[in-house]
């Protein structure tokens, strides 16, 4: 497809694969980072102290099998703390992998074969640590089965009309299909891998990991069948799960919580949040792996547009929030906005639109969008405004409900942080072993984007 | 069942075009018997081979119908017939309530029947096949493009066939022992 490298000249972007690569150029550089380069000694650094957080994590869990959920800030009014905030936290990152996967090969952008493979490993580590939570803050985490539907002694079932059910389902469908979607994507590359390589064992390995695959004519054709098939379902996955959480709040009754506008709020700062991450991975993984001719300027730029959309819509969102609590004349809905500007948490709600609307508006700027560095920063902050959002729609609502008698304060305690933390060490140490041991760039959908793969009739 | 010695012809080619006009004459001189390998997916390819039923499709939509049906009808028995429950005095067959689920079930076994249904098909997991006895086949997952002629084609003889893939111009020729 030479498209992109004459959009490029005429409107001066950035093309979506330097020029003067060949299939076989892209197949060394791709597989060299797993099969020849060297794990480095930053490597092992990033990735010891990635693991140790996610020992922390173990340990925190471990404490807390012991002694209960006592041991984390949760209390009446506020028994929703940073287990259902992470959760929700999580979850929303891992859906950037599958709009870039699925939403954005449905609509032909190209550019998406670069990124797709590690945001899908994003969204499938995220959707891991986002399951970390739900099951330990049951209180009886060894009871976790029993959210789901099983033929059981007790004669007992699940109750589906509550949203929380739902979620059970979406997730759980979720993290499948993502699975399944990496998975097979990885298929054909991994029959690189086997043929690339000289080890033994390597190549048995990735041998029995390819399924044998060979690049049939007949087997390419179901192939990409069924990845546009599966990226036609998961599509309305992906934004179905982002709305069935946005349930488990909005049909509750507990103001702030009991609105409409939650489910595309929820799913575009879900992919907003997803973005940013695919970013702060994105940025240092090209400069160490040098990789700046596959992921180029434009595919940055492309995501800080992302960005920039659903953040307006995520603004958009607090917009209503605001406006329907003046509009709907509930004297409640009014006291949550006004409690959120001038109550205990008016500074979290004050960073909260500060990183999640003021700065992310540079993105305005082309400068920015290219920078590196500048989008890196900007990334950050979005991550942690999105963190911020999901306290302020958690602990602020629940701080302060009907009546003043249950009103109360949210302290997190050592434990919530060191399990928080936990996660993303846990996230970042399956990150960088998935560098080292599996393609991070989809090779074979690189190779249909070089203008040789053009095949007339 | 005696086995043929020889799995069939092979002929290399340097481009993707190039596989795909080889593979449309072969195919046009009778071949029926014939597979095309590229590192990467090629529109037409499959076409120009004579493969022309895909039955992906069918699967997905099988698996998707058998999801709904079930994630709806596990929710209506459960909720209605073997262990009702009064909830805020909501009726027990709360359809409404039971969309999500039944969505969700649909695209999990629709999503499941498109992999397993795609890799079934296909004949995967096959870790040994005759085709990889080929030394240079190694770099079909690369950056070459090889078109085979198999030995149980009736149009096929060794020396013909050879003859007929010589005169498309590959860059080697080699025959698959199976």
């Amino acid at each position: 497809m030479p498209e992109q490298y004459k959009s490029s000249t005429e409107i001066e972007r950035a093309p979506v694969i330097e020029p003067g690569h060949t299939f076989g150029t892209v197949t060394e550089k791709i597989s060299a980072i797993v099969l020849t380069r060297p794990a480095s000694n930053g490597w092992f650094l990033g990735f010891g102290i990635a693991f140790m957080l996610a020992m922390g994590m173990l340990y925190a869990i471990g404490y807390l099998f012991l002694k209960g959920v006592g041991i984390w800030g949760v209390t009446i009014p506020i028994g929703w703390g940073f287990a259902i905030l992470n959760f929700v936290w999580w979850i929303g990152i891992g859906h950037a992998g599958t709009l870039i996967s699925a939403i954005l090969l449905l609509l032909r952008q190209s550019w998406r074969n670069s990124i797709n493979r590690f945001a899908e490993a994003m969204t499938l580590f995220a959707v891991a640590c986002a399951g970390v939570f739900p099951a330990i803050h049951i209180g009886r985490p060894w009871l976790a089965y029993w959210l789901f539907p099983y033929p059981n002694t007790m004669r007992v079932w699940p109750q589906f009309r509550s949203p929380l059910m739902w979620d059970v389902f979406a997730v759980s469908t979720y993290a499948t299909i993502s699975a399944l979607f990496w998975f097979t994507g990885l298929i054909p590359d991994l029959a690189t891998l086997r043929d690339r390589t000289d080890k033994k064992i390597l190549k048995l390995i990735y041998g029995m990991l390819s399924f044998g695959w060979r690049g049939s004519a007949r087997h390419w054709h179901r192939y990409e069948t069924m990845y546009l098939l599966l990226a036609g379902l998961a599509t309305p996955l992906v934004l179905s799960v982002h709305t069935v959480v946005s349930f488990d709040f909005a049909v509750g009754i507990v103001p702030g919580w009991h609105t409409t506008i939650f489910p595309p709020y929820f799913v575009a700062g879900a992919i907003y949040s997803g973005f940013a991450m695919v970013l702060m991975l994105a940025i240092p993984i090209r400069k160490i792996y040098g990789l700046e001719d596959f992921i180029t300027e434009r595919h940055l730029e492309n995501s800080a547009k992302v960005m920039l959309a659903t953040g307006l819509i995520v603004g958009y969102g607090y917009g209503i929030e605001a406006f329907m609590s003046w509009y709907s004349g509930d004297r409640y809905d009014a006291f949550t906005i006004w409690n959120r500007l001038h109550g205990p948490y008016a500074p979290e709600y004050y960073a909260l639109l500060i990183c999640n609307i003021l700065i992310p508006q540079v993105l305005w700027i082309r400068k920015f969008r290219t920078n590196p560095i500048a989008l890196f920063f900007v990334s950050f902050v979005v991550l942690v405004g999105m963190w911020l959002e999901r306290f302020i729609i958690i602990v602020v609502s629940l701080h302060r409900d009907f009546l003043t008698s249950s009103w109360g304060m949210y302290y997190p305690t050592k434990w919530d942080w060191m399990t928080y933390i936990g996660t993303i060490g846990m996230f970042l140490a399956l990150m960088f072993l998935f560098l080292r041991v599996l393609p991070a760039i989809s090779i074979f959908e690189m190779r249909t984007l070089l203008p040789e793969a053009e095949v007339k009739e | 069942m005696k086995r043929d010695p020889i799995y069939g012809m092979m002929a290399e080619f340097d481009s993707a075009q190039a596989l795909v006009d080889a593979a449309r004459k072969t195919h046009q001189a009778g071949y029926q018997k014939i597979d095309a390998y590229s590192p990467f997916p090629i529109e037409g390819l499959a076409e120009e081979i004579g493969f022309h039923h895909d039955e992906v499709p069918m699967v997905v939509l099988i698996g998707g119908i058998i999801g709904g049906l079930t994630g709806y009808l596990m929710q209506y028995w459960i909720s209605v017939i073997d262990y009702p429950l009064n909830i805020g005095g909501k009726p027990y067959h709360s359809w409404p309530s039971f969309i999500v689920i039944t969505f969700e079930m649909t695209i999990l076994f629709a999503g499941i029947s498109a992999v397993f249904g795609m890799l079934a098909l296909n004949g995967l997991p096959m870790p040994y096949h005759p085709v990889f006895n080929v030394p240079r086949f190694s770099s079909a997952s690369k950056d070459r493009f090889f078109l085979i002629v198999f030995s149980s084609d009736k149009k096929y003889k060794t020396d013909d066939t050879r003859k007929f893939l010589e005169a498309l111009a590959p860059r080697s020729i080699s025959e698959v022992p199976s």
